[in-house]
């Protein structure tokens, strides 16, 4: 099974959206290693034919009456946000000078 | 009147019952036991004193009009701070969430106001549950009643230390993949985890959906189930909820008989890796079950071995996407919002600051385990080997009613000794795990303590899907028989902690 490296840790931060110092990569990559060389024994064991359970219940789609029922108001939706304008979150800027 | 903090639940029910004492006066007593220990033991992360005691009146003035109450009405609870209570701070121990006040009530704390049980705050975790030892609190760690140098076990740490040390008779906990049962055993108290469906999610900050069930803590099996009761049953809202009866839990923990009960001792949860004094205190409670009358055999479930790699997949697959919510946009912490930053670096440096190691850890793993090329040979597989688990179980009730083993390998370790080593904290859950992955019913509760450090030692019974009525059946016989020779229970032999005033 093929271990992982600080690079690919590094891929993997971005991925997550996580940003990571150079420190925290020094300690993070080898112990994620540790774990994924831990992990991958999962490979040794079930065969071609079993088949894999998702969920510890067997789930079906659960629908609710098509009714009118109380929900949030705009202002307690919005009560948790980092910044707000005109009853919708503020959020920071998408595109950048370059676009 | 004796010291109200030293109650159960249901003694405590019956002195308001009786008149002898009110909501407010015991609220009031564990208050002052919260502000007189926890600089100690930091089992709490907001403790809400206005809202406690204006709960408290409230059931009183209820109970003063005649009016019909439940059973646990007037008691007082901790609450973990995983879930959501409306207008109180809820952070799941993390900074990305600090400050933030839910503007609605989960499910479980509707049904705890609706029995009149008084919530006295929010306790400390493991950050988003996330941890085996309430080390990874972004808000320091909690520690435990029994040894204030050694952790109280996690995620749901701060639960279980705030019972142990008379700050609640009551708790709630979350059990992911032992985040219940682990801490009860390092605290000498009852954890269970119900079936999974059998108490709601709602409301719940979701760390692995398909794992995650909120469940009750207690210094007695009693307590327990009663708790149990109040929060268990269909709820529409959440979607995974099972809508069956609950079993008849508070009437098993009432009887708590054994004979004719078959119970497997799992062979694959024992032997190497066990401290001496856990499997010693496992094996004379097994003994002791075989002298109240039930018929133990040796039971195997072979895939068990495997069941902490597949859970540490499964875990952080889903918990990298339901972690992905937390992004600076819509609640919580922002960070780098300046106008120099684009949205995505300000996601960036918001999860940067705001997440711990732990949670950085299992996130990237997850987005490892599904990313194109390794979802097959890790996701896939750890839902092969779940597969694998779940039939064991099935076999293995085939034979027994119930499966029992050492709730951990270990008794409670000191702060700060596995924080760097993943592997040795992980593999503390390795005997809890195998329930969550299968979902069905598991609790720990307490059978003495360890020769080699005096600390509390958990036994762990299993139970098939919603036959949770069995772990009340076992574990209130074993506390009948050993409260006989302890003289009370487990907790009653705790150090006394010394108190600020």
């Amino acid at each position: 099974m093929p271990s992982i490296t600080r690079e690919e840790v590094a891929h993997l931060a971005r991925l997550a959206r996580i940003e990571l110092s150079d420190d925290e990569l020094d300690h993070l990559a080898p112990q994620l290693d540790q774990i994924i060389g831990l992990v991958a024994q999962v490979s040794d064991v079930a065969a071609e034919d079993i088949p894999p359970t998702s969920h510890a219940l067997p789930l079906s789609n659960v629908m609710r009456k098509d009714e009118n029922v109380a929900c949030l108001t705009p202002e307690q939706a919005l009560s948790g946000a980092p910044a707000s304008e005109q009853q919708r979150f503020r959020v920071p800027r998408i595109l950048t000078e370059e676009g | 009147m004796s010291d109200l903090t030293r109650k159960t639940a249901v003694e405590l029910s019956e002195l308001m019952t009786s008149g002898e004492t009110s909501s407010v006066e015991i609220t009031q007593a564990h208050l002052d036991r919260i502000s007189a220990t926890d600089t100690a033991v930091h089992a709490f992360l907001h403790v809400d004193t206005e809202g406690a005691l204006a709960q408290a009146a409230a059931v009183d003035a209820r109970r003063a009009k005649g009016e019909e109450l439940g059973p646990l009405a007037g008691v007082p609870l901790a609450l973990k701070d995983v879930l959501t209570q409306d207008g109180v701070p809820t952070t799941a121990g993390s900074r990305i969430l600090e400050g933030w006040k839910p503007p609605y009530d989960s499910t479980v704390v509707k049904r705890l106001k609706a029995a009149g049980i008084v919530i006295l705050g929010k306790t400390n975790m493991d950050e988003f549950a996330m941890g085996s030892s309430t080390e990874n609190s972004a808000y320091g760690p909690t520690h435990n009643p029994w040894d204030l140098a050694r952790i109280p076990g996690g995620s749901g740490g701060g639960s279980s230390a705030a019972i142990s040390a008379y700050q609640a008779p009551l708790a709630i906990g979350t059990d992911t993949g032992g985040s219940i049962r682990q801490p009860a055993a390092f605290t000498g108290t009852v954890g269970v985890k119900p079936t999974y469906g059998g108490t709601s999610r709602y409301g719940l900050i979701a760390l692995a959906s398909s794992l995650d069930t909120p469940g009750p803590c207690a210094r007695t099996t009693l307590d327990a189930a009663l708790l149990h009761e109040v929060i268990a049953g269909h709820d529409p809202m959440d979607s995974t909820s099972i809508d069956q009866p609950i079993p008849p839990i508070v009437e098993a923990a009432r009887r708590g008989d054994v004979n004719g009960l078959r119970v497997g001792v799992v062979k694959e949860l024992g032997g190497e890796g066990y401290q001496p004094g856990v499997e010693a205190r496992f094996h004379e409670a097994v003994e002791l079950l075989t002298k109240l009358g039930a018929e133990v055999v040796e039971v195997s479930c072979p895939h068990f071995q495997y069941a902490l790699p597949a859970y540490y997949l499964i875990l952080p697959s889903e918990a990298s996407s339901n972690l992905a919510k937390f992004d600076a946009m819509r609640f919580g912490l922002r960070v780098g919002d300046d106008g120099e930053n684009d949205a995505e670096q300000v996601m960036r440096l918001t999860r940067e600051a705001g997440f711990g190691d732990e949670v950085k850890r299992r996130i990237m793993l997850g987005t490892h385990a599904l990313s194109s090329g390794y979802y097959d040979a890790y996701y896939g597989q750890a839902q092969k080997v779940r597969t694998l688990i779940a039939r064991d179980f099935t076999n293995a009730f085939e034979q027994v009613d119930v499966l029992v083993s050492p709730a951990t390998p270990t008794t409670a370790f000191a702060i700060g000794d596995r924080v760097n080593d993943p592997i040795a904290m992980y593999k503390n859950d390795l005997c809890t795990i195998p329930s969550n992955l299968a979902g069905n019913a598991a609790a720990s509760f307490p059978v003495g303590l360890a020769d080699e450090d005096g600390l509390p030692v958990g036994f762990h019974v299993m139970a098939p899907v919603m036959r949770d009525d069995l772990l009340y059946q076992v574990g209130a016989a074993l506390e009948s028989a050993l409260a006989d020779q302890w003289g009370g229970v487990l907790m009653s032999k705790a150090p006394e902690l010394e108190v600020t005033r």
